[in-house]
């Protein structure tokens, strides 16, 4: 190890652990005693619970409890809530129905969850959860958000009348239509975002256990915010108050979103801990985990773009209708409305937006955040659009988009936000030139020969991170404030530990947030050390996604660094017996400018300690915290290019060529941001060729396992093409965007729009199985032909 | 329940079990090495990838009784002592792995595979094709890849050294 | 995965005598698809008698005009075969492409044939082949062998000992993958016998099975060439339709595949 600062392509200081399998992860944690949940989950997408007959169960081998929804009620245990309240255009707040973590009642939709049998050993527990007897009387059921809306269509909350939660809109309606009243031309298309399972490769999991001696809940579980999993499962749920229960988490098998919520399974092992009298432990498989981790996505809209007879953007028509399936999961009100439409604008010059969200309940899975969250159904309705335009009015798809581009900032969009900073030509060209675009002619001609298909596509995307500042969301409706938490502890002998409120489930911010002391006190990396993920440990803090590690958590950071340097150089100024404002850190000193004099910084973090020296009225010690409010979103942006060749006779598409280019703002580690890039790819690629969650009309999920749902495997993806483009995020101190969604966001209309110009058909809906782009590419040779 | 014995990671081993344990709960739950992982139900992520009798298998699609008699190695056993195994280095040296959950099988599959084609003999295309039973949800693969492509051609290199 | 009992048998014998005393007792080969099936609940068989260690279940030898392979011999080995390579390249090809790497080092021909997953790929090399499998009470044709769906001619206490492939003089097989389970959707042996005769078995598509093509194979017996099938279709009827593809899709896959599997031949 070494002094690796901001830039530095330092290698990571968690992988050591990974490596020789000596990560902890939550299936990892024993502790003494330990007995095995299992659920007993409703077969049928809608019905009525009559009868839970735990007898036969009970009688079964290692058995200790059968537990139901009655007796979690009964306990006081609260409803699971969504955070962030939506009003509709009329001013009604959302209609949220109840729902219980063990349902008694009315389950909706296939694996929730009616009773959990605990057991000595995981086999027994399963073994007695097959033997407990449900009686179900079947109602019907609605899987499709717009059947859902249909009258007569089954209902699912009394609360939500005709299944919708909010009819909501944004932007000014008036002036959009009178944008269309004085079009030249007018886009229009029907998109459909595809229902995805997010998939972290580890399931969820939790350990929990209860001493009745001191009162007090420990929980061993997978979140990317163990705080906000606290005061959720404390102030909501009533399981425990915050200061009697522990929240670890631990090495995090990946979230992608799915991990921010809470769900039924962790906080029922935590009451069944104290129910039974001995610590419990779940793990999904992977089927349940694709029956009950929150989906992503899922949206149908109506688009229209339009034009004058310049080519120019007069503005942007949308409706929406998403689907959040039975429940309202923590965040899922936010993703398709401010989440989502606030996008609309992407990185265009639009001077009228108005977009109106229905969201409606179905007997499907709960919808929330993944990776993106309503990023990626905003760029890809409207990427899909602008390339549409584009190819009806006979524009390049470039050359559209650019004289349609935002070219100064600050730029307030219709749609509430107001981009601080970006260069859209930088990252159009340098991806133009890295796709070596002029000479696709050439490769089409070439692939032809050989009776391929060749199809070149484009996205200019734009998101929003480093969600975000308190004040805006809670006006917006967020139930919690949106900043980040640090305590940077400087030990007596000169080693660091930092303290975040970030968590890393493979983000690297052990590496990248230890950069950061580096380049600051010019320590070596091996003697920082960053600590997350343990209530216990760790001051409040709000945790990891939206993009936000960086440009909030380090923020957090940087101002408790800001607050440990101004103190050690008041000490070494004393001790050196010169100014403060002369003495400069430097290579792990602190030096008197334009003398010889200095200090170790471990002889100053050793005198703030022993305190026989300091300065006139000086506390002892070297901590200091800190919390960062962001004062605006983040604006990273880029161009994705994507070429694709497609075998006609079977319909399958192989990329040939991926090309991002990226403006993130700051980059402090370009190893672990091209990491980020190339995941988030994959994704995005996965979301436009192979991904779907499909539900048939009764609601039994199709696809829950990888035998038939289809993850992106190493030959599915080819390597990527990567820059980064950057310009300074005026809004934090370090001047980062975020990069953890980008790849997801960007990359599925530039992949659609790659196969839909090789086979000269835009009707291509996700994802673009090969059947389907077999038959457009039949029907387009039908048509040739006539 | 039967006595299933093995050598794991060049220990002898043996436990009484209930017949229908599974290879990878014997190696996580009774021999609590945690470095193999479980993350699906249908023998496809292959985050449970062992060595049984030098050839890579899933631990989760096979009993331990099976594997009675038989000598087992997982990834805390790859390295030899101190030193990393080539393939273990190149992950880190080429952020072959994020989250490090699949990264357990990842490596693996890898010994395997440069194994069975012989060190330097691995181009992207097969690298790709060998890894169909491997899924990775973080790294889209790229660095995988080039980790797995790295080690292969090192390891190629150390057999030339020592001729 | 439910209790059941593993037993490990040392002869084919012993092996018929455990399954004859278990009450419902299965032969285990690899396990590649029937422990996944175990663990999922959705079989539960009370014993298990692991075939595997037999040994004259194992190895691949040539006898006379045939190539035998033993029921416990995996994928992997009759993908790296030299003897397989030479002398059934299509064979190779099929077992190169089955599974995974980590399934190929426990999956075994018997147990893949004695499951008979419609999806699998070795009914189509085992009827594309004209083989002959042989049992540890009588000796099957291959087209007798597959019944149906997920139904073999084996009774209950029936053993797959080896199966016998008659060398031809051209073979090769191509399949189109399911994208997530990587199954066949459909998946095309062809090969010309000894005799000059022809073979095309089909995996994956069927709504039966495996099953030939006669139209492909007359148009084959005198132009072996990818053209000679080329305006040759299935009946989209007899396809399989489902979430990964249309009966229509895999309809058109046969066709393809089978101009692809008589270019690499």
């Amino acid at each position: 190890m070494a002094v690796e600062g901001i830039g530095a392509r330092a290698l990571r200081k968690e992988d050591k652990r990974f490596i020789t399998g000596k990560g902890r992860y939550t299936d990892d944690v024993v502790l003494p005693g330990m007995g095995f949940a299992a659920f007993v989950r409703s077969p049928h997408a809608h019905a009525k619970v009559r009868g839970i007959d735990s007898s036969a169960a009970l009688l079964m081998p290692g058995v200790d409890a059968v537990l139901s929804g009655d007796q979690l009620v009964g306990d006081g245990i609260g409803n699971l809530i969504c955070g962030w309240m939506i009003h509709s255009k009329d001013g009604s707040p959302m209609k949220m129905g109840g729902w219980r973590a063990l349902e008694p009642e009315t389950v909706r939709f296939v694996g929730q969850a009616v009773a959990v049998v605990v057991a000595d050993t995981q086999a027994q527990a399963r073994d007695a959860a097959d033997a407990v007897v449900v009686d179900y009387e079947e109602l019907p059921a609605v899987a499709d958000p717009l059947a859902a809306l249909d009258e007569g269509a089954p209902q699912l909350h009394p609360e939500a009348e005709g299944n919708l939660i909010y009819d909501w809109e944004i932007g000014d309606e008036a002036a959009t239509n009178a944008a269309f009243e004085n079009a030249a031309h007018v886009t229009r298309m029907q998109i459909q975002n595809n229902r995805l399972v997010p998939n972290p490769m580890e399931p969820r999991a939790a350990v929990a256990s209860y001493n009745d001696g001191d009162e007090h809940y420990t929980l061993y579980t997978t979140s990317q915010n163990p705080h906000v999993a606290r005061l959720v499962l404390s102030a909501f749920y009533n399981v425990a108050p915050e200061h009697k229960l522990r929240v670890i988490a631990p090495d995090v098998g990946g979230g992608f979103g799915s991990k921010i919520f809470i769900y039924p399974e962790e906080m029922v092992c935590l009451w069944a801990s104290k129910r039974v009298g001995r610590p419990v432990k779940w793990v999904s498989d992977r089927t349940e985990a694709f029956l009950t981790d929150a989906h992503g996505r899922d949206h149908r809209s109506e688009a229209e773009l339009a034009l004058d007879a310049d080519n120019k953007i007069l503005g942007l028509r949308v409706k929406t209708v998403a689907n959040i399936g039975a429940y309202m999961s923590l965040f899922s009100s936010s993703v398709p409305t401010y989440l989502y439409a606030t996008l609309l604008s992407g990185q265009y010059d639009i001077p009228a937006i108005h977009a109106n969200v229905k969201t409606v309940y179905t007997n499907t899975a709960p919808v929330d955040a993944y990776r993106g969250a309503g990023r990626p159904e905003a760029t890809f309705l409207l990427e899909r659009v602008i390339e549409t335009a584009a190819r009806e009015v006979g524009m390049s798809p470039a050359d559209f988009r650019r004289k349609n581009f935002i070219k100064s900032f600050p730029h307030q969009t219709p749609v509430i936000m107001c981009y601080d900073a970006g260069d859209y030509d930088a990252t159009l060209d340098a991806a133009l030139k890295a796709a070596d675009y002029d000479g696709f002619a050439a490769r089409k001609a070439e692939a032809a020969s050989r009776g391929k298909l060749r199809g070149i596509g484009m996205s200019c995307y734009i998101e929003a991170c480093g969600i975000a500042p308190s004040a805006a969301v809670g006006s917006l409706g967020a139930g919690v404030g949106l900043w980040e938490s640090a305590e940077v502890r400087v030990n007596p002998v000169g080693t660091v530990e930092v303290l975040t409120g970030s968590h890393s489930h493979g983000q690297g911010h052990e590496t990248t947030f230890a950069q950061l002391i580096s380049e600051r006190f010019g320590l070596d990396t091996d003697a920082i050390s960053i600590v997350h993920g343990d209530t216990d440990k760790v001051q409040f803090g709000m945790g990891t996604y939206g993009s936000r590690s960086g440009a909030v958590g380090m923020s957090a950071i940087v101002k408790a660094l800001d607050k440990v340097e101004t103190k050690a150089k008041k000490i070494a100024a004393h001790l050196m017996e010169a100014s403060e404002a002369d003495i400069q850190i430097e290579g792990g000193e602190l030096k008197v400018a334009g003398t010889d004099k200095k200090l170790s910084f471990t002889e100053v973090a050793l005198a703030a300690y022993t305190a026989h020296n300091l300065p006139e009225g000086m506390e002892p010690g070297l901590k200091e915290g800190a919390f960062y409010d962001p004062t605006n979103f983040t604006f990273p942006a880029g161009t994705y290019i994507c070429e694709v060749e497609i075998d006609p006779e079977t319909g399958r598409t192989e990329i040939v060529n991926f090309v991002a280019a990226d403006d993130f703002g700051k980059v402090i580690n370009p190893m672990i941001v091209e990491g980020q890039v190339h995941g988030g790819l994959a994704q995005g690629i996965g979301q436009a060729l192979l991904e779907n969650a499909a539900y048939d009309e009764n609601g039994q999920l199709l696809t829950a396992s990888y035998m038939d749902y289809t993850m992106p495997r190493a030959d599915d993806v080819p390597s990527f093409n990567l820059s980064t483009h950057e310009t300074v995020c005026p809004g934090n101190p370090l001047g980062m965007k975020g990069c953890g969604e980008a790849g997801a966001i960007g990359s599925p209309p530039a992949v659609i729009n790659a196969i839909t110009d090789a086979i000269g058909s835009n009707d291509l809906s996700m994802p673009a199985s090969a059947e389907k782009v077999w038959a457009l590419c039949k029907s387009s040779m039908r048509q040739a032909a006539e | 329940m039967s006595k299933v014995s093995m050598v794991l990671n060049g220990k002898s081993v043996s436990a009484d079990v209930e017949d229908r344990t599974l290879l990878v709960s014997f190696i996580r739950e009774v021999r609590g090495l945690t470095g193999t992982h479980v993350g699906c139900d249908t023998s496809q992520c292959g985050a449970c990838v062992v060595h049984v009798d030098g050839k890579a298998v899933k631990s989760c699609t096979m009993l331990a009784a099976q594997a009675d008699g038989a000598d087992v190695v997982t990834l805390e056993g790859l390295a030899n002592g101190g030193d990393l195994h080539p393939v273990q280095a190149a992950f880190r040296e080429h952020h072959g792995l994020q989250c490090g959950f699949c990264t357990p099988g990842m490596i693996m599959s890898a010994v395997d595979m440069i194994n069975r084609h012989g060190p330097g003999n691995l181009d992207e295309t097969t690298i790709r094709h060998e890894l169909e039973g491997n899924i990775c949800r973080c790294t889209g693969y790229h660095n995988i890849v080039k980790a797995i492509k790295a080690a292969s051609d090192q390891m190629a290199g150390m057999a030339q050294a020592a001729e | 995965m439910y209790e059941t009992q593993y037993h490990r048998a040392g002869s084919v014998s012993e092996a018929a005598a455990l399954i004859g005393k278990a009450e419902d007792g299965k032969f285990l080969g690899g396990g590649q698809t029937l422990l996944p099936t175990m663990k999922q609940r959705l079989a539960a068989p009370s014993d298990l008698v692991d075939l595997t260690k037999i040994p004259d279940l194992k190895g691949i030898k040539v006898e006379g005009d045939a190539v035998v392979i033993g029921a416990a011999t995996t994928h992997s080995e009759v993908a790296t075969s030299d003897v397989v390579r030479e002398k059934l390249p299509g064979l190779a090809t099929l077992a190169s492409g089955i599974g995974d790497p980590a399934v190929r080092h426990m999956g075994t021909i018997g147990g893949s044939i004695s499951n008979n997953d419609p999806a699998a790929d070795y009914p189509a090399g085992l009827v594309g082949l004209n083989a002959t499998v042989k049992t540890s009470k009588r000796s099957i044709a291959a087209e007798n062998f597959f019944v149906g769906m997920f139904e073999t001619a084996l009774e209950d206490d029936e053993i797959v000992v080896s199966v016998s492939f008659p060398v031809p003089q051209k073979s090769g097989y191509s399949k189109y993958p399911n994208p997530a389970s990587r199954y066949a959707m459909a998946g095309v042996f062809v090969s010309q016998q000894a005799d000059g005769s022809v073979r095309v078995a089909v995996t994956g598509a069927g709504s039966d099975g495996v099953f030939r093509v006669a139209e492909m194979e007359s148009a084959l017996g005198s132009n072996w060439a990818p053209d000679a099938v080329a305006g040759i279709h299935v009946n989209d009827g007899d396809m399989l339709s489902d979430i990964h593809g249309s009966s229509e899709y895999r309809a058109n896959l046969v066709t393809v595949m089978a101009k692809r599997a008589i270019a690499a031949s």
